[in-house]
């Protein structure tokens, strides 16, 4: 039988601060297939971070089962986390979190440093390039991230992502700090991914990145309130298009 | 598998190469940071090699007088015929050198010692230098060669005749490069053949130049120009080094009975072993040495200090790269390894850079004649050990630090 990627039974995260209680995430139910495109919706505070890092196995529950392809992730050791994360989990950030005064190349890089069995150096720069050319940076290989707009950073962080080639890419609003130009930008490359069958998630507040999606899912107060697939899914090909008809308009009125 | 279990190397290797770059990208700041490290090592490695030119140098010294040597003074330093004929004892006189040489018979040799200041004219020139009245041993007891000619005879010191060894330097002064060796130098207006010339030895325990100096036969020296009924001092040497103390106790027993000391009164004389003055002294400055070495060395706990001060500071600044590190998967040990390593390169680059400066402070000094200061390999070790010991413990709670931390919260660090 096929598994899922992602199985979530009852999830809980419970923050305990003094004697307040948070339920952060508060039975949480769910099934993720492989090569699903979801997004993750709700208000600030609702539980979408939170939910994401236990997904990213950077957090543990505190109730409940979360099984990875089939693995109860409680049971894991925390190398085995480490090396989960390291070989089939790409993270994306909303504030791109690359290294400074580093180049594209070396970020890009930083995953293989720690990959088990070792990547010799040669193939770290070529699967790093490769990764930056898939992002349309060929040509800033050696750019530092100061040197980089905001959309070309995060594409950086994108490449640095899939440069291990993960079954799973989990982004946190991605798109938080982008204008709307460049979302659509990242979006399409989620959809080349997703359409290369990796299983990617993503957490936003807009809905029209989440338009871009698969399959919606909305939170409120630590719970799912709602979850659907996307009926009328946007393709960041066809928006850019219409984007630059309009753009062309507005400057020849 | 094999990969499985070359890759703990490999990842300090990478670990090392991470920490490198780190280093790189901060220059100014890694320098500065160093700096303590490079003035605790700078100063200490410069301290020992200072402290290894000293007792070279005291070394030097002691062979230089030969070896085996006592001293004999005079406690009462009567030297005048006038204070002899008052018949008052406590001289070390000419007669007890005899019965010292007689009846102890692990003195090898001895030479009874009168000196003077005097003008030596020869060859149109005049220079004063030290005439020293010496036996015919003289040369031998201290280890003493000739470059050219020979010493006065024991026959020559009998019969009191005026025969000169020059030293190298006056022999310059008064005959420039030619051979003194048969010329005739007039002291006190009496002329003294030149038998033999000595070899050089350079600056003596006092400072002087042991080579301005003519040596005559005491004999002479006594009853032809100064009058002197007793020797200044007597140098003996002893068969061997573990004999010193039997000679200096039968030595006092015999001039004590000589003397006609009864119990209750202290010696009129003094015995002075030259090696133990020098081993003293070789202590001392050891001694000196390692305290210096010591304070220098606190030193580098400053510079630890600021080396972990440092490292918190860069633990706390990258807490988001530590945070993104361990989201793509480094384990809480690589990030450990990472800032450890990163602290004792510090410290060895420190460590690195204060050798070669204390290596420049010690050439350097080599400049003041006759002083070798020199940088021992063993200092370099102990300094990089020291560099590496420091960069361990002061990096670590630093790398602690850093390898604890929650990487959730570490990503969303402002
Ligand atoms: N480390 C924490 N300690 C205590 N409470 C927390 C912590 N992290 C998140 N929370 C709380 O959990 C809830 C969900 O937070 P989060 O998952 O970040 O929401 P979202 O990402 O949807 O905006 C919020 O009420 C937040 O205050
Ligand atoms: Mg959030």
């Amino acid at each position: 039988m096929n598994t899922s990627v992602i199985e979530l039974d009852n999830l809980q995260k419970i923050y305990r601060t003094g004697d307040v209680e948070v339920r952060a995430v508060n039975g949480v139910s769910l099934r993720i297939e492989r090569g699903d495109f979801v997004a993750i919706m709700g208000s600030s505070g609702s539980g979408k971070s939170t939910l994401m890092n236990m997904l990213g196995c950077l957090d543990q529950p505190t109730g409940g089962q979360y099984r990875l392809n089939g693995v109860d992730v409680a049971r894991l050791s925390r190398a085995e986390l480490s090396r989960l994360r390291n070989l089939k989990i790409g993270f994306v950030f909303q504030c791109f979190n690359l290294l400074s005064r580093t180049s594209a190349c070396e970020n890009v890089e930083l995953p293989l440093f720690y990959t088990n069995p070792h990547v010799p150096l040669r193939d770290r720069r070529e699967r790093a390039i490769e990764a930056l050319q898939k992002v349309g940076l060929g040509e800033r290989l050696y750019n530092h991230p100061n040197q980089l707009s905001g959309g070309q950073q995060q594409r950086v962080a994108i490449a640095r992502a899939l440069v291990n080639k993960p079954e799973l890419v989990l982004a946190d609003e991605p798109t938080g700090n982008l204008d709307t130009r460049t979302s659509i930008e990242v979006m399409g490359l989620f959809q080349e991914l997703n359409d290369a069958g990796i299983t990617v998630i993503m957490v936003t507040h807009e809905l029209d990145i989440a338009a871009y999606c698969k399959r919606i899912i909305v939170m409120r107060d630590g719970r799912i309130i709602r979850d659907e697939v996307n009926a009328a899914r946007l393709f960041a090909n066809d928006q850019r298009a219409a984007l630059d008809a309009s753009e062309q308009h507005a400057s020849l009125s | 598998m094999i990969q499985e279990l070359t890759s703990p190397l490999l990842r300090v290797g990478l670990t090392a190469m991470i920490a490198f770059r780190a280093l790189r990208r901060n220059k100014l700041r890694s320098t500065l940071t160093a700096l303590g490290i490079i003035i605790g090592v700078a100063s200490v490695v410069s301290i020992m090699a200072l402290g290894r030119g000293t007792q070279k140098r005291i070394q030097d010294e002691v062979s230089s007088l030969g070896s085996n040597l006592l001293v004999i003074f005079s406690k009462s330093r009567r030297t005048s015929a006038a204070a002899a004929g008052s018949g008052q004892s406590g001289n070390l006189t000419l007669e007890d050198v005899k019965a010292i040489r007689r009846e102890i018979r692990i003195v090898k040799a001895l030479s009874p010692e009168v000196t003077l200041t005097a003008q030596a004219v020869a060859n149109g020139r005049n220079w004063s230098t030290t005439i020293a009245g010496e036996s015919h041993d003289y040369l031998q007891i201290r280890d003493w060669a000739l470059t050219r000619g020979s010493m006065f005879t024991e026959r020559e010191l009998s019969t009191s005749a005026r025969v000169a060894v020059i030293g190298s330097r006056t022999s310059r002064e008064l005959f420039g490069p030619l051979n003194p060796v048969g010329q005739t130098v007039r002291i006190k207006n009496m002329p003294f053949t030149i038998i033999g010339q000595l070899k050089s030895k350079g600056a003596g325990m006092g400072g002087g130049d042991q080579d301005d100096r003519i040596v005559i036969p005491y004999t002479t020296a006594m009853r032809r120009l100064t009058g002197e009924k007793y020797p200044r001092l007597v140098t003996l040497q002893i068969h061997s080094d573990d004999l010193m103390s039997a000679a200096q106790e039968q030595i006092t027993a015999l001039l004590r009975q000589r003397h006609r000391l009864t119990e209750e009164r202290n010696n009129d004389f003094e015995i002075v072993n030259q090696k133990e003055i020098a081993d003293t002294v070789d202590n001392i400055t050891n001694t000196l040495t390692f305290l210096l070495g010591g304070i220098a060395g606190l030193s580098l706990l400053v510079g630890g200090i600021g080396i972990m001060n440092i490292m918190l500071v860069s633990v706390t600044e990258r807490t988001r790269e530590i945070g993104t590190r361990i989201a793509v998967g480094a384990q809480p040990r690589d990030i450990l390894l990472q800032f450890l390593i990163e602290s004792i390169t510090l410290c060895l680059l420190g460590g690195a850079i204060g050798i070669a400066l204390g290596y420049g402070v010690s050439a350097g000094a080599t400049m003041i004649p006759n002083f070798h200061p020199s940088v021992s390999i063993g200092s370099i070790v102990v300094a990089f050990g020291i560099s590496f010991a420091v960069g361990v413990f002061f990096g670590f709670y630093p790398a602690r630090k850093a390898a604890k931390m929650n990487p959730i919260a570490a990503l969303r660090f402002e």
